[in-house]
């Protein structure tokens, strides 16, 4: 105890030791003894950041059984302690006043919200499904049996954790409910199909830290510095050892400003710009041959009757322009069919008459983790000099790709284009590497699909693929929209990428397994995949007798996507919808459509931390401020239960690295909030009590249910790690360690074969914590990555045909001859002991048909595809179209558009004129959206944080000093930008970093660029128009992805009208630009 | 103990703003849409101790940059091909309606472009002003050389706001006290660093002891430099400077006006003791020749 009176700050002074009194001598008693609530936390609770899908580490600190401070980790291998603003104010998010913490319900035709207890709630939903699904059951369509309810929908899922997307598609399933999507249809959709059909599987090649080893980093389609800060450390680590860093994208971002070559492009024109590349490589020798020879399948022949866009003009062959889908039969390989998880199955399906709706469904995601199924040896030449080898067909192919075209499609001066080829090949050989950092800038675009493709065609060429600093790296966007797509909230898809079974498309569980499974590669063990989830949704109910209970899976007709959904909505078939933490009404495209069919439900649950705007548009939606809809007249039921964070529940998340990372509970949540696994756990329970005792057949699936989680604590919260457990699956002796141990005959389970090891000899490994500094930058004892704790994928392809290294600076794996097997920085993606002089036998299946020297092992031919046989809906080779609505034509075929896109013709979604048709010139500028750093997608996690609100508190809209000076919009001021579904109003921020580009040649045309934002809505703390107002529902074939990344508008100054003004303007531009119902649709 | 802010690796992505907040539980200030590029917080006060500024600037991008194998920036003839059509710039020139808004430097029209990013905070002087000037002893100097305002002294009389050579302390008005940065001096206590530096992605905030701080940041200017980025200077690293030397200092691509710092602060008060002197002196010859008279009349 200090004396008061000798602690006088002037005593103190006059003593001597701080004579000019200006340290410690006035140090006051208060400022000595601060208290600093980090250091006096009872306890520090390792989580996971609950934003993007970099997955940085967050430590949690608690006191008295409160969070008070959360930081970074600096232990993890992934983030390094860094976190970005977002995840700087994740205590705000979390703890701050924006979070409701209250049932909400409001009745139909009310005006306004009354609280609701959380039992009378959850009791009131489960009746509301129980009816609906009674009212709405089908056994059959179109005399097919099905099995299920096109009566509810479910949407949301890449910002929980897998356990809860796990039980959430486990429960919708049993009760035959098919229309389950989430963010993942929507962000990044077109990467499964991209990515799978090119290597084998659907993830991300490589992980960010491996960025560090590039000597080359090609960002384009992605903003990585705004969207994924903390991972953009990792390009800033490559650069400082000496990598260019390359931009390519339609404005200058923060990404932009810290590299080496910015290179803007018009927006929609990527696939014109990655041609020209692969046309540089292919013209000037500049390919990686032995790695193009062994590892791809550039030397297989293709069937003789294929034909290019090179023979008709933009199209393939088998086009059918009638219904404007691809037949594929003419795209195989000779001698040896391809059935690419649909392809297969469509030749079946077609023969049952049912292959357009085969088509119709997104099956390219199948690909999500095998599924090429090629049927015998497929005739090669390795010289490949033969015409219809896979590599002369790729060189024809891209022949027109020249530098003068790249210019005028994408406006990238020749000589810019040039150099940016000349140092993506200089860095690609054996001694170095260039990687591809990608995001929706690719992904959202109706050839997203193609877009990635591209570029694995590229990586392939250059033998990036599977070797330190190489391979593409997919950054998405949500904390767990990787897990959502693994164990997926997806209609098309089980857990593991096992495709949902199509109607009557086989007769039983044999037939599915033999239409889907492939004959080499994993992908051979696919009914041990799949009976072992049988049993895990199932258990005892499932056996061989009855099939596993496969009858029990509800079947698809045709597409059941989000936008699908959309239109269910208006037709009145959808009736009861679940939003879990996501908000279309802003984040998806056409908005309006979005509210519109939501207006069309009989009842709405929406699940989230505020009230975003997919909950409230019925007393605050654009709709009734325009007078269109009146709050009275909508009947909808809508509730509103307050979801819990991250940092009040136990789960993984699995980040953009295929990284499954552990976050623990720090507290209780508050008031009403709950996890979604409380929420689906319970609903399920209580669905199940009220129909317990039911003989009607229908209700087996979900009375047979395997649903006995145990729970604990005062709310019953089920045990997330007991869900864990059953997603890695068991068998006889407990806890399964690898896929390679799950069995087709009942006895192992499995909820998603893909995550089996997670919990290998039994020890949570997603948990697992090892500080950086105690292992390599792969960091393989951080957290767990599917496959089998790989890091970077294909990573067989780092070591040459006989098993060594390109070059000693890129070593990965090895073949170590001493020990017979292989070794090295990373878990080989490789079966351990198949040493590279192993050929199989003539008849050999499975596993055992990939030969010594194949690194794609989940590929049927082992190779990686430059040409893909079967497995896209639109084409073998990626092919430059214009984006649904353009300024231009094709310059490099008469075919404009994606033949094969998927429009939805609406009076609230119609498109515009394009190129040279009349009307086009009513919207002659291109808009591309895009994310800021101090924001959150559609902004339902930052526009009520106060911190991240204050840093960028308007939406406003980018353009050029030139575009401004055209339409006299003001700097600081408004301007009002419309399309033929929308006009929004935002301020104008004229600046450099929007140029306007010269577009073609005969005469060249200045094309101005908008770029939006896309976070803001009408609710929130920050306020303001949504720019998915604007866009249209328009999809690529393969993933129905939508292309809200490129479209056209026009651009005038000042606000835009208030009340019912808003939507005659709309109208105006309509009958200016002659839009009709018939306008873009045209394949 | 220091701050050294590498802005030629700074992202923009303000997440030292939002940490500082967080911890220091520093109010939200205000939704004020500037126009001023990516910069809605205008600049340092009493509820902002680190501001991220954004400048627009016509210069090649490459040049903000520190890549140690570069000549890419600008355009080269690599000699493969035909030779180029003609080109198409990157920027077109500017038609003269238009009114850029943060044209900052000088404007060459012919095609480049880069955009700077600073983190600003207290720069903790060695000889501060606000120190010198501060009647209550609330502003004292730590233990690890920072300069920190004691919340329970202020009383403020804010003489210290203007005495800032920098504008940085400032006063909040519902509140009547000054406040800035502290530079975590509760975290430095417990051994952690600052709240900014630890969450700064990618490491432009660099914390440490200020001669190893000094020592590095030299490094990498010579880095910078011979990698042919001209441009790049420190500020408030030299000791002989107007205030000593800043305990926050910084790797700036530009003139510091550019980032809206001040060219030649001076801390008036480090001029005090030698005025004493000069007075002491004064008032003693005043007092000999009073002296002197007394003596001189008797």
């Amino acid at each position: 105890m200090r004396n008061p009176a000798s602690d006088w700050p002037l005593l103190r002074q006059l003593r001597g030791q701080d004579p000019l009194a200006r340290g410690a001598a006035v140090k006051s008693r208060r400022t000595a003894s601060l208290p600093n609530r980090a250091a006096e936390a009872d306890e520090v609770v390792k989580s996971i950041c609950p934003y993007c899908a970099v997955g940085c580490a967050q430590n949690v600190y608690v006191k008295d059984g409160k969070v008070v401070q959360i930081e970074g980790d600096p232990d993890s291998p992934v983030s390094r302690g860094r976190l970005c603003p977002k995840g700087s104010a994740t205590l705000q998010l979390t703890t701050g006043d924006a979070r409701e913490h209250q049932v909400l319900y409001r009745r139909p035709h009310s005006s306004d919200w009354e609280p609701l207890d959380l039992d009378t709630a959850m009791e009131m939903v489960a009746e509301k499904v129980i009816a609906a699904r009674r009212e709405t059951w089908e056994w059959e369509s179109e005399g097919k049996r099905v099995r299920r309810s096109l009566g509810i929908a479910s949407l949301g899922g890449a910002t929980l954790d897998n356990e809860e997307n796990y039980l959430i598609k486990k429960l919708w399933t049993s009760l035959g409910v098919i229309q389950v999507e989430n963010q993942a249809r929507v962000c990044h959709s077109s990467t499964v199909v991209g990515l799978g059909t090119s290597f084998g599987r659907g993830g991300a090649t490589t992980f960010p830290g491996d960025l560090q080893n590039s000597d080359c980093i090609v960002i384009e389609g992605s903003n990585v510095a705004e969207a994924h800060p903390v991972a953009f450390q990792w390009v800033m680590e490559a650069k400082a050892r000496g990598a260019t860093v390359i931009h390519v994208d339609p404005h200058f971002s923060r990404t932009s400003a810290l590299a080496d070559i910015f290179v803007p492009l018009r927006t929609g024109t990527d696939i014109a710009f990655l041609g020209g590349i692969i046309n540089y490589v292919l013209e000037h020798d500049r390919w990686f041959r032995d790695y193009v020879v062994n590892y791809t399948n550039a030397s297989t022949i293709i069937e003789e009757d294929f034909q290019d866009t090179e023979d008709l003009d933009g199209l393939f062959s088998g086009f059918d322009p009638v219904d404007g889908h691809y037949d594929y039969e003419s795209w195989q390989y000779e001698g040896a069919p391809v059935a690419a998880a649909s392809g297969n199955r469509d030749r079946y399906s077609e023969v049952h008459d049912s292959g357009h709706a085969m088509r119709e469904s997104a099956h390219g995601e199948t690909a999500g983790s095998g599924g090429q199924s090629v049927q015998g040896e497929p005739s090669r030449d390795e010289s490949l000099k033969h015409p219809r080898c896979v590599f002369q067909i790729l060189k024809r192919h891209y022949s027109r790709y020249s530098p003068a075209i790249v210019a005028q499609t994408c406006g990238v001066p020749e000589e810019v284009f040039l150099q940016v080829c000349e140092k993506i090949c200089a860095s690609s050989d054996r001694d170095h590497t260039t990687a591809f950092v990608y995001a929706v800038g690719w992904t959202q675009h109706t050839v997203g699909s193609q877009y990635i493709r591209a570029a694995s065609i590229l990586q392939l060429l250059l033998g990036n693929i599977g070797r330190p600093g190489g391979g593409i790296m997919a950054m998405r966007g949500h904390a767990s929209i990787q897990g959502s797509s693994d164990i997926p909230t997806l209609y098309d898809l089980l857990p593991g990428y096992l495709p949902m079974p199509h109607a009557h498309e086989y007769e039983g569980l044999q037939g599915y397994v033999e239409a889907d499974s492939a004959e080499k590669g994993f992908w051979g063990n696919m009914s041990s995949y799949m009976v072992s989830l049988l049993k895990a949704y199932w258990g005892e109910a499932a056996t061989a007798e009855n099939e596993y209970c496969f009858d029990y899976l509800p079947r698809l007709t045709g597409a059941h996507g989000t936008y699908d959904t959309v239109m269910a909505q208006l037709a009145g078939k959808c009736k009861g919808y679940f939003l879990m933490g996501q908000n279309p009404a802003v984040g998806s495209a056409n908005n309006r459509m979005q509210r519109t069919a939501m207006s069309h439900l009989d009842w709405l649950v929406v699940r989230d931390f505020s009230l975003i705007e997919s909950a409230t548009w019925w007393k605050d939606g654009p709709e009734i401020e325009t007078g269109e809809m009146r709050t009275e007249d909508i009947a909808t039921e809508v509730f509103f239960f307050p979801a819990a964070a991250h940092i009040e529940k136990d789960g993984t998340f699995t980040n953009t690295q295929r990284l499954l990372q552990w976050h623990h509970k720090a507290q209780e949540p508050e008031g009403d909030a709950r996890s979604d696994l409380w929420f689906t756990f319970h609903l399920g329970r209580l669905i199940r009590e009220k129909l317990a005792g039911s003989g009607d057949e229908m209700d087996r699936p979900i009375l047979d249910l395997v649903w006995d989680y145990p729970t604990s604590g005062a709310l019953s919260e089920p045990s997330a790690e007991a869900v864990l457990r059953e997603i890695n699956g068991s068998g006889p002796e407990g806890a399964l360690s690898s896929y390679e141990a799950l069995k087709d005959d009942g006895s192992t389970s499995c909820g998603c074969w893909i995550y089996c090891g997670v919990f290998a000899d039994g020890l949570n490994q997603s948990a697992r914590r090892t500080p950086r500094e105690q292992q390599n930058w792969t960091g393989s004892e951080w957290g767990w990555a599917w496959p089998a704790n790989r890091r970077v994928l294909y990573n067989r392809a780092s070591a040459d045909p006989d098993g060594k290294p390109w070059s000693p600076r890129k070593a990965l794996v090895w073949w170590d001859a001493e020990q017979d097997r292989w070794t090295g920085h990373d878990t080989p993606d490789f079966q351990a002991e198949k040493p590279p002089s192993y050929m199989p036998e003539k008849d050999a299946k499975g596993p055992d048909a990939i030969t010594g020297t194949d690194p794609f092992i989940m590929q049927g031919d082992g190779r990686g595809w430059l040409y893909a046989p079967a497995g896209l809906a639109d084409g073998p080779m990626p092919t430059h179209y214009e984006p649904q609505d353009s300024p231009f034509e094709n310059s490099l075929y008469a075919q404009r558009a994606n033949p094969a896109r998927k429009t939805y013709p609406h009076p609230n979604n119609r498109y515009h004129p394009s190129g040279d048709e009349p009307g086009a010139d009513v919207f002659p500028f291109v808009v591309t959206t895009y994310r800021l750093t101090e924001h959150f997608t559609a902004g339902g996690m930052t526009r009520w944080t106060p911190y991240l609100a204050e840093l960028q508190p308007e939406f406003f809209c980018e353009v050029s000093p030139e575009l401004a000076a055209e339409r006299k919009l003001e700097h600081g001021g408004w301007a009002t930008i419309a399309t033929a579904r929308g006009v929004i109003e935002a301020r104008v921020l004229v600046t450099d970093r929007m140029s306007p580009l010269t577009i073609g040649t005969d005469p060249p045309r200045t094309v101005h660029q908008i770029g939006m934002p896309f976070h803001w809505g009408p609710n929130g703390y920050s306020k303001g128009d949504s720019a998915n107002e604007l866009s249209p529902m328009s999809l690529d074939p393969n993933a129905h992805i939508q292309e809200d990344k490129a479209f056209t508008a026009d651009i005038q100054p000042g606000r835009r009208p208030q009340g019912p003004g808003r939507q005659r303007l709309v109208e105006e531009y309509q009958r200016r630009a002659g839009v009709a119902a018939g306008t873009g649709t045209k394949p | 103990m220091g701050f050294f802010t590498d802005t030629s690796i700074c992202i923009g992505c303000k997440a030292c703003e939002v940490a500082c907040k967080e911890w220091n539980e520093v109010p939200e200030d205000g939704l004020n849409f500037t126009g001023m590029s990516f910069d809605n917080t205008q600049g340092l006060s009493a509820d902002t101790w680190r501001h991220v500024a954004f400048i627009e600037q016509r210069k090649p991008v490459g040049q903000s940059q520190a890549n140690m194998q570069r000549g890419f920036a600008t355009v080269v003839d690599l000699g493969i091909g035909p030779p180029a059509a003609p080109t198409v710039p990157m920027r077109p020139s500017l038609p003269a309606s238009a009114d850029p808004p943060q044209a900052a430097g000088e404007g060459s029209l012919d095609g480049d472009f880069r955009w700077l990013m600073s983190s600003d905070v207290c720069k903790h002087c060695t000889d501060a002003a606000c120190l010198d000037v501060c009647p209550t002893g609330a502003l004292f100097r730590t233990e690890f050389g920072t300069v920190v305002v004691q919340e329970d002294v202020c009383n403020g009389c804010g003489y210290c706001v203007p005495a800032c050579p920098y504008g940085v302390i400032a006063k909040r008005e519902d509140d009547g006290r000054v406040f800035k940065c502290t530079l975590c001096y509760d975290r430095l206590g417990e051994g952690m660093e600052p709240a900014c530096a630890k969450a700064c992605p990618t490491n432009s905030i660099q914390f440490g002891e200020l001669e190893e701080l000094r020592e590095r940041a030299g490094g990498r200017v010579d880095q910078l430099q011979q990698a042919g980025v001209l441009d790049a200077r420190l500020y408030g690293h030299d000791p002989s400077d107007g205030v000593g030397g800043d305990g926050a200092f910084f790797l700036l691509l530009d003139e510091p006006e550019v980032y809206g710092l001040p060219p030649d602060p001076v801390a008036r008060t480090r001029d005090l003791p030698r005025m004493w002197r000069h007075a002491a002196v004064a008032a003693g010859c005043l007092a000999a020749a009073v002296g002197a008279s007394l003596v001189g009349r008797r």
